[in-house]
């Protein structure tokens, strides 16, 4: 992080329950609560928010400008200064962070939402590829990890087995996750009987399609100190893109990642937790890799998606701030001194976001 | 499908000295010998989506099946939204309480379309206005016909014209179109915050 930026933390975090399928509210019902969470847990109202940011994509809706409608939910008459990234919400809060560090705000609501379940999630993610040569085969979201996880294989660093691993773990601590759409115990024996979905993945190995929103409060400094016993402070952030086409990229690894880490001073101290955005278990296999946590199966001394992660709760756009939000309470509970969030955008690990957190101050 | 297998559309032609357009050779790969050539292809793409009305726009349809136009209400405000969606911009809370709104409305703007277009169901020219429905507080889209477009003004008041009781359905679709119901115009406080 730059010298001379000032210190931003997250002070309050909210989220939905992640549901299957969201079949009552439409996507402002849905995320009206969140965002009244969010801010009566501070005592805030709009007026004391400088500056909101929210991640969707229309997508997973099927409208145009869906954003527009679901800014009501903050209530932005009078209006309000506010902007929308069509990323998941992790970048979001990026640009809460930037407009914090120019001194236009000192405290930010951030949110996501995403209701993935009205269109046919695999098929609407096939079209984030290009339109010319890979678009038109139509290959579906379990697809392309498919072939991630085949290439991942054939390098000889990851197998099967280890997947089994991470996705019993997963869905095991996501029995402790109130919001979680799907958990359970599942031993890697039993995943391992099942037969794949699409070879080399399993159902196991895949994430759930969910509904469900995420909203923060960021603020600055003093005003943080203000407003929370225990904040939990961005010592570090950054974000990092690939190629878009899958044929130029060793889709084993994740230099984005390491990348933007490094830039955030992961490597500085120690971490004892990490929320990764992983939707399919070879990618979470390859982003502890890219971060250095060691083995993904959480064997190592870092605690490695206590939540479930997007294994056991995957609502589009919103996971990736879900990650940082999970990181945030844990640290504000104390339960985490030093946390790593990854929040993960476009096909196959493409566009990486590094968030480090902290406690104390 | 293949769009073209030789005639058709010429190659876009480049300026002399910008670009130059590569010759592709494929003799010497002996597989593609007497392949039909492919200049273009059409690969379809579609996504279907099951749509969630939500709590209060359900709540307006199912009065809409019944001929009647509800808004709902800000909790904290007042102000009245139709359609409703659910939630007030004012104060970010959920609109819960419904109001019936009356069967007429101010012609607050509009607009004479002269174009046609694929898909518009009506002919042209006809008016598309923005209607400040009496009761509510912000303004919804209607078409408006039985008046020459010559004739709309801005304050002008209009009445719907529904379907018949046996095409009623859950849909703002009911009403046909919107008439003059040939009153005085509105004064121009009525309807001043919306223009």
């Amino acid at each position: 992080m730059p010298a001379g930026s000032r210190d931003v933390a997250i002070v309050a975090v909210a989220q939905t329950e992640h549901k299957r399928s969201e079949t009552i509210k439409n996507d402002v019902e849905m995320i009206m609560p969140v965002l009244a969470e969010v801010k009566s847990s501070l005592g805030l109202t709009q007026a004391d928010l400088d500056f909101t940011c929210s991640g969707s994509t229309d997508y997973l809706a099927g409208t145009a400008f869906s954003f527009v409608t679901t800014l009501d939910g903050v209530g932005p008459m009078p209006p309000i200064a506010e902007s929308h990234v069509e990323q998941d919400g992790a970048w979001a809060l990026y640009e809460a962070w930037v407009k914090i560090q120019t001194g236009k705000a000192d405290t930010a609501l951030v949110y996501a939402y995403g209701k993935s379940s009205p269109g046919d999630l695999p098929k609407v993610l096939s079209r984030q590829m290009d339109p010319y040569y890979v678009g038109p085969l139509w290959p579906d979201a379990i697809d392309m990890a498919a072939l991630q996880g085949r290439a991942l294989l054939d390098s000889g660093r990851s197998s099967q087995d280890e997947w089994a691993e991470i996705a019993s773990a997963r869905r095991i601590a996501a029995k402790a996750n109130p919001n979680a759409t799907i958990s359970g115990d599942h031993t890697a024996a039993d995943i391992l009987a099942t037969d794949p979905l699409k070879d080399p993945l399993r159902l196991h190995d895949c994430c759930p399609i969910s509904d469900g929103a995420v909203a923060v409060v960021l603020a600055a400094g003093d005003r943080a100190r203000e407003l929370s016993d225990s904040p939990a402070w961005i010592t570090g952030i950054d974000h990092r893109i690939e190629a878009h086409s899958l044929g130029v990229r060793d889709l084993t690894s994740s230099p984005s990642t390491r990348l933007a880490a490094e830039k955030a001073g992961l490597g500085d101290k120690p971490v004892d937790l990490a929320e990764l955005h992983a939707c399919f278990t070879p990618q979470e296999v390859i982003l502890a890799e890219a971060l250095g946590l060691g083995a993904a199966g959480g064997s190592g001394s870092v605690s490695i998606n206590p939540s479930g992660g997007a294994l056991s709760a995957n609502p589009v756009m919103a996971a990736g701030l879900v990650r940082i939000a999970e990181a945030a309470s844990r640290i504000s509970a104390g339960e985490s001194e030093r946390a790593v969030a990854h929040a993960t955008s476009g096909p196959c690990l493409q566009q990486n976001l590094v968030c480090v957190l902290e406690g104390g101050k | 499908m293949s769009d073209d297998t030789g005639e058709g559309p010429a190659p876009i032609a480049l300026p002399d000295g910008l670009w130059f357009a590569p010759e592709v050779s494929v003799e010497g790969i002996s597989a593609l010998e007497g392949v039909e050539r492919v200049r273009s292809k059409r690969i379809p793409a579609r996504l279907d989506y099951t749509y969630t009305a939500g709590e209060a726009t359900s709540r307006s349809l199912a009065a809409m099946k019944e001929k009647r136009i509800i808004g709902e209400k800000c909790p904290e405000f007042g102000y009245v939204y139709t359609p409703p969606r659910g939630a007030s911009a004012n104060s970010g809370l959920p609109t819960t309480e419904q109001v019936e709104l009356a069967h007429r409305a101010i012609v607050t703007s509009f607009c004479v379309v002269n174009i046609s277009f694929i898909g518009q169901g009506v002919e042209v020219p006809y008016v598309n206005a923005n209607l400040l429905i009496e009761g509510a507080d912000t303004t919804t889209f209607g078409l408006i016909q039985e008046v020459d477009p010559s004739e709309i003004e801005m304050g002008m008041w209009v009445e719907p014209v529904w379907k018949p009781d046996e095409e009623l359905t859950h849909s703002w679709e009911n009403i046909k179109w919107w008439k003059p119901t040939g009153e005085p115009n509105a004064e121009l406080d009525l309807y001043r915050e919306h223009v």
